[in-house]
């Protein structure tokens, strides 16, 4: 299971709300059958012009963002399909953290289980954090799980909610599927009480 | 006396498997299906764990999203397509699963077979890698999409690791008006709730509205749930639901049929139990509906005008529009009836099923398509494509100058080369409206089978109404 304890990385700022799963990754790449080098794909068609080259403008592509590990992003990241090639392309990338106002549900989950963590903050924190970014193209934000806080440049920090299983699985690499699998002996007994 | 509960508090209860504190319940999973696009990464984490599935017989697959539409088999798409719907098929000989292969006489879109076959009941729970699983509750399940680990997980264990939601009520009185369909009636809770609206939340519709519409009206409704946000959309089980379950392939026979329906007249929400949070809306108030813009959110009455940015106040919202109109090519204010389109898709898990056919076709009789204007019109099962041919509906569709596709999800999704090209313009019956949805740079106009076949004909947006 992927972890998670801290990082403090350069934020790229990508402020569209609403961001949904097919721009993360178009439909079209979804023809492969496994997880790997998916990150050359991530935001493909507002990342690259028509012939392949990098459009110089979007934010994944500012020399700013090389090496960061952090995505500031508009309300309700993550909309849209189900598909978990979305995480796999932002980990890809090289993203461990999401900070937006909300997320869809789905992508929450899938999200967590890749190791990119989804931090959810207040609206005037979002807000000042783009502001904040707006200003410093080479600002650090600090995320530690453990306390569930996200640290902020001008000081102090704000608390973020983890739901408590997610969090145990990615401090202490839980299995999900091997957490499931050892109620093997509860999920026969519910099978045998159903009624047919 | 236990306490009243809604149609969602008694399915989730009865699939509990177990809850510890501090983590998310163990939930049994009834139906579990699968297809080729959200699968191969989970059947390859069973075999590097060395599993098996726990439950083959309650799993089922079938070929779909990046299957061809014309006839001629696998070599009509590409290579990895091909390389992907061939793994699906090793996987489910290989784990022993059903699978509804391409030319089989069962294939179709998942959301569209499950229902077809009587897999999906009353009270199950039932999942499926695929968004809009949401379908499935039209039945009164509690059905709802997840990612390739989920799948894996519930592979191997038939359960999955979940999180209580909270409900939405989401009421609609009165009655729809001729030419008002079911699409029209999501299309616009969707405007209404916004496209994160129901985050969080299982809605169940309820009104008279809902319970006047048949079965496949209220698949058209559940399925666009997760385009509010909603984790699943449910209806209560009712005559109609049972009327049209009984004697499908796959539902209880004989008494086990009695006890079952005892079962399924149990669901329906207690008098008196409380949701989170409740919507009301007036289905009288609804006439058809269009999106102009780049989420299904972003939907208006079919006779309105764009809306303005500046009308807006908050500056996100603001920026939101006016990227939306510039993908679209379209200016605030401008009205969208008569804009010329390209293309005309109808299809998909939304709007694929018979009765969405015979609506269109009703539009399309003796008409013609305009010229210049493509349209497809897609089955959403096989089963489908052959109940529409016996009606010689396919003989409407081909005489107005339609294509008449193999069932599949097709442009509702274009991994299969059935596309916009840059820039096109199209009313597609689909769900989503996403830029690059229908291809690369494409333009979605999301409708119901009614507006799609009056667009059609018009060569531009068109109100289906004087046509009926």
């Amino acid at each position: 299971m992927p972890q998670f304890t801290s990082l403090k990385s350069r934020v790229i700022a990508l402020p569209q709300a609403d961001v949904d799963t097919d721009q993360i990754i178009p439909a079209r790449f979804l023809k492969v059958t496994d997880k790997e080098g998916l990150g050359a794909l991530a935001f493909h068609d507002w990342r690259y012009h028509e012939d392949g080259t990098p459009r110089p403008d979007f934010p994944l592509n500012l020399a700013e963002s090389r090496g960061a590990q952090i995505l500031l992003a508009g309300d309700n990241f993550g909309c849209g399909s189900s598909r978990e090639h979305a995480p796999w392309a932002l980990v890809g990338f090289g993203l461990r953290a999401v900070i937006s106002t909300s997320f869809a549900d789905i992508f929450r989950g899938n999200a967590l289980k890749n190791g990119l963590l989804p931090v959810v903050v207040d609206a005037a924190t979002h807000r000042a954090l783009f502001e904040e970014r707006g200003r410093d193209a080479t600002l650090e934000l600090s995320v530690d799980l453990a306390t569930q806080t996200l640290s902020l440049p001008w000081g102090g920090s704000v608390t973020f909610p983890v739901d408590a299983f997610a969090k145990r699985c990615l401090l202490d690499g839980v299995d999900e599927l091997g957490y499931l699998l050892g109620h093997e002996a509860a999920i026969a007994r519910f099978e045998a009480e159903r009624p047919t | 006396m236990t306490a009243p509960r809604t149609l969602f508090e008694k399915v989730w209860a009865s699939h509990v498997v177990s809850e510890e504190p501090g983590c998310p319940a163990v939930l049994y999973v009834d139906l579990h299906l699968v297809h080729e696009v959200t699968s191969p990464q989970a059947f390859s984490g069973l075999k590097s764990r060395g599993l098996r599935l726990r439950r083959p017989e309650r799993t089922v697959a079938t070929m779909d999203h990046s299957i061809p539409t014309r006839p001629g088999g696998l070599a009509m798409v590409d290579a990895q397509a091909q390389n992907q719907l061939r793994q699906l098929e090793a996987n489910c000989t290989e784990f022993g699963v059903e699978l509804h292969a391409l030319g089989a006489s069962t294939q179709g879109i998942v959301h569209v077979i499950g229902p077809e076959l009587g897999l999906t009941q009353p009270g199950m729970t039932v999942v499926c890698g695929d968004s809009h699983t949401s379908t499935h509750g039209a039945f009164g399940a509690l059905a709802f999409g997840i990612g390739t680990s989920e799948v894996e997980h519930v592979l191997a264990t038939q359960c999955l690791l979940q999180s209580r939601p909270k409900t939405l009520e989401v009421r609609v009185d009165g009655a729809l008006a001729k030419g008002t369909t079911a699409k029209d009636l999501i299309l616009a809770l969707i405007a209404k709730l916004g496209v994160g609206g129901a985050t969080g939340h299982v809605i169940e519709y309820r009104g008279e509205a809902i319970r006047a519409l048949d079965m496949e009206a209220r698949m058209t409704v559940c399925n666009m749930s997760i385009e509010a946000g909603a984790r699943a959309g449910m209806i209560a089980p009712d005559d109609v639901t049972i009327d049209f379950l009984e004697g499908l392939a796959r539902v209880p026979q004989g008494e086990a049929w009695d006890r079952a329906v005892a079962r399924w007249r149990a669901l329906p929400t207690d008098e008196g139990a409380v949701f989170d949070r409740s919507v009301t809306i007036d289905a009288d108030a609804i006439g058809p509906m269009i999106t102009y813009g780049t989420n299904p959110g972003m939907g208006m009455p079919i006779g309105a005008r764009l809306p303005r940015p500046e009308e807006l106040s908050d500056p996100a919202a603001r920026a939101q529009l006016e990227k939306a109109l510039a993908y679209m090519g379209l200016r605030a204010g401008q009205p969208l009836l008569g804009k010329a389109i390209d293309v005309v898709f109808l299809g998909s898990c939304t709007n694929s099923r018979l009765s969405d056919l015979r609506q269109a076709a009703e539009i399309l009789r003796k008409r013609k398509v305009a010229k210049g204007v493509r349209m497809l019109v897609v089955p959403g099962s096989a089963a489908v494509k052959r109940q529409a041919e016996s009606e010689g509906l396919d003989r409407v569709f081909l005489e107005a100058g339609a294509e008449w596709r193999e069932p599949g999800c097709s442009m509702c999704i274009a991994m299969n080369g059935d596309e916009l090209t840059q820039g096109q313009y199209a009313v597609s019956t689909s769900n989503r409206n996403f830029e690059g949805r229908q291809g690369k740079g494409s333009r979605t106009f999301l409708a119901s089978p009614l507006t799609a076949a009056a667009s059609a004909i018009a060569g531009a947006v068109a109100d289906p109404r004087p046509l009926l």
